[in-house]
């Protein structure tokens, strides 16, 4: 791996322009692009570099992402800003009941080269229509890809893929990691949709996670270490197509499962997994699947209300106790 | 396009009329013996809006179409034997029998869907507009909705943002009066639809929906605009449908006189009215037309009947166009 070292913002931003040169009928749609270069920055230099491609809207999230699937449709492939994962609630006939339909609903006629990318995510007070992870919604809706990375390597090889893929792909980036860093080689590559990524090898359990939670799961790691328990990192970067496979390996190589997201916890992504571990692992578990998420509660404002909402690092400790019966 | 259209051109009207009528009538009866499954909504009575528009369009423009959409998809250029096969639930059908009534699309005639969702087809012809604009064409795309559909808030987001935009699409309103069941002058603030474009500068025109004549001039001009890059138009076609707003609609909202009253302004036969008076329509013609017409449709008919089901197991087809094993891999697909 290279010694050079991005942001998340940066790697965006360099995956971005990679594949508007590579592809001219790449571009990016959404609000506040051109004079503030995307909320978080993260369209920065594109707007100069790109000349018309990448395009202010009005406030109108409905018709930035029907659009997005009307330019998909014939013969672009757009890139839409949703502002925060919040307003796809906004968007959501066009999002789940439009792109991720078309392509079956007319028989395979169509290919639709769409990414719906939005920052989503607690832990900045920004209350109940900033806040969420609405992952959930879109994995259970068939005929889109979900894709949720946190370290900026996975950010720029897997924004390249869905650029490049031929399905309409949800891109979540939790709003609290835009600013982190990580090395970022030089050299252009590719991350397969669908692929998890082992970020810590353990033996006692294994932590299957994705975005935020990754990096709450790798500190929480560092302090079961000192208590001797080793436990290995399982972030699935994509959560539809699910990396079954990995899955299967970590859980069959460790036979302890906590699975960890930010979004609520019922009937989260996380309930999904522990249930097919259950159905086809059950195995190989030595004990029963732990699951962590949010309190089933909007995201209240203040600071002590949100923390206490929203998992971190000691839900990833409190669930490994339970999870091994003992006081850690 | 501009001034009177041709003799050739009016017959077209007046055949592309007449096939719709006749794949909507025969859909009519097959959906009464049950030999159609699910919801059937028909356009009989609103020819002339579909017939008119398209006659302006080239192979190469775009439509979004609603879940009324046999007569668009039929003037825009579909086949109608595949269209019937879609009907009946066959795997030779448009969508290979995944969309049914309410979901024909057909892309290698620029029609990029019929819509169950009401409005649903407008932030699309946007976003097939700006394409067409990013990509430097001059082509054109035809949004067609509903009386009811104008009161969907994608509407006014679309409208706005092909205004702001100049974009080449021409927003094509079938007013038949009735929203599913609730009459235009109980749901909808303006009296004329067309007075919504004020709101977002660009113009609005109301024409008589059952005048093909005077649909196909209002469509070319709009065309035309849309073509040399002046941006949207609304067009609102005053028409009335004349049956429910799904076969088995007991109709409670309207009376029957009225229904009546509105046969008599057919616009099938009024076309054939005015071509006879300038005699382009003998009755031979006229004969051969409905003959060739109904010749057709019953060919349609046939190849929908004669066609397979698709094997149950294709139902999990068609969901994904990349790697539809790493797709599928997450599990059931």
């Amino acid at each position: 791996m290279s010694d050079r070292e991005l942001t998340n913002t940066e790697a965006m931003a360099e995956a971005l322009r990679e594949e508007m040169t590579r592809d001219p009928s790449v571009f990016i749609v959404g609000e506040d692009l051109v004079a503030h270069g995307g909320i978080f920055g993260q369209f920065k230099g594109l707007p100069e570099a790109f000349p018309g491609r990448v395009i202010d809207t009005p406030i109108s999230e409905t018709c930035i992402a029907g659009a997005g699937l009307g330019a998909a449709l014939t013969g672009m492939r757009p890139f839409v800003d949703l502002h925060f994962a919040d307003f796809t609630t906004t968007a959501m006939d066009e999002i789940a009941n439009q792109a991720a339909k078309i392509r079956y609903m007319f028989g395979g006629q169509v290919k639709v080269p769409l990414v719906i990318w939005a920052p989503d995510g607690a832990g900045l007070s920004a209350a109940a229509h900033h806040s969420q992870s609405l992952e959930a919604w879109f994995v259970h809706t068939p005929g889109l890809k979900v894709v949720s990375p946190c370290l900026p390597y996975d950010v720029k090889g897997l924004i390249k893929t869905a650029i490049r893929d031929d399905d309409p792909v949800v891109f979540f980036m939790h709003k609290k990691i835009f600013g982190r860093k990580g090395p970022v080689p030089e050299q252009e590559y590719l991350i397969p949709l669908g692929q998890a990524d082992l970020k810590l090898e353990g033996s006692d359990l294994t932590v299957i996670t994705y975005s935020i939670m990754v990096l709450h799961a790798l500190e929480a790691a560092q302090e079961l270490s000192r208590e001797g328990i080793s436990v290995e990192v399982l972030d699935l970067r994509t959560l539809w197509p699910l990396d079954w496979e990995a899955i299967q390996r970590s859980v069959s190589k460790t036979h302890r499962v906590v699975v960890a997201h930010e979004a609520c916890l019922t009937a989260g992504l996380g309930a999904e997994i522990a249930a097919r571990i259950q159905e086809e692992l059950f195995d190989e578990l030595d004990a029963p699947v732990v699951r962590v998420g949010a309190k089933r509660v909007p995201h209240p404002f203040s600071p002590p209300l949100e923390k206490f909402v929203i998992p971190g690092p000691h839900s990833i400790i409190e669930a490994v106790s339970k999870l091994l019966g003992k006081q850690i | 396009m501009k001034g009177s259209p041709k003799a050739h051109e009016m017959i077209w009207l007046y055949r592309t009329m007449c096939r719709i009528r006749a794949f909507e009538t025969k859909v009519q009866e097959l959906f009464a013996a049950n030999m159609i499954p699910g919801f059937v909504h028909l356009s009989i009575g609103e020819e002339a809006v579909a017939a008119g528009v398209s006659s302006v369009l080239r192979p190469d423009d775009y439509i979004t179409s609603t879940h009324r959409g046999h007569g668009h998809v039929l003037a825009k250029g579909a086949e109608p034997r595949r269209m019937m096969a879609e009907l009946f639930g066959k795997r030779t059908g448009y969508c290979k029998g995944k969309g049914g009534s309410m979901h024909i699309a057909d892309f290698g005639v620029g029609v990029l869907g019929a819509n169950g969702v009401v409005a649903g087809g407008f932030p699309i012809a946007v976003g097939a507009g700006l394409s067409c604009k990013l990509r430097g064409t001059d082509q054109v795309v035809v949004c067609y909705f509903g009386d009811g559909a104008s009161n969907r808030g994608p509407v006014h987001e679309a409208m706005n943002m092909a205004s702001i935009w100049k974009l080449p699409v021409l927003f094509v309103c079938e007013n038949n009066q009735y929203a599913s069941t609730t009459a235009m002058s109980y749901s909808t603030s303006v009296e004329r639809i067309a007075l919504r474009a004020a709101g977002y500068s660009m113009p609005g025109l109301t024409v008589d929906g059952n005048d093909v004549l005077a649909v196909r001039e209002a469509a070319a001009q709009a065309v035309a605009r849309a073509r040399a890059g002046g941006g949207p138009t609304l067009l609102e076609a005053l028409t009335y449908r004349l049956r429910g707003h799904f076969e088995g609609d007991p109709q409670r909202y309207r009376k029957r006189e009225e229904v009546e009253e509105a046969m008599g302004r057919d616009p099938i036969s009024r076309l054939a009215s005015t071509l006879r008076k300038k005699k382009l329509l003998p009755e031979d013609l006229e004969k051969s037309i409905r003959k060739e017409v109904q010749e057709e449709i019953q060919e349609a008919v046939r190849f929908a009947q004669e066609s397979p089901y698709p094997e149950p197991e294709e139902a999990l087809e068609d969901l994904y166009a990349g790697d539809v094993a790493q797709a599928a891999r997450g599990g059931l697909a």
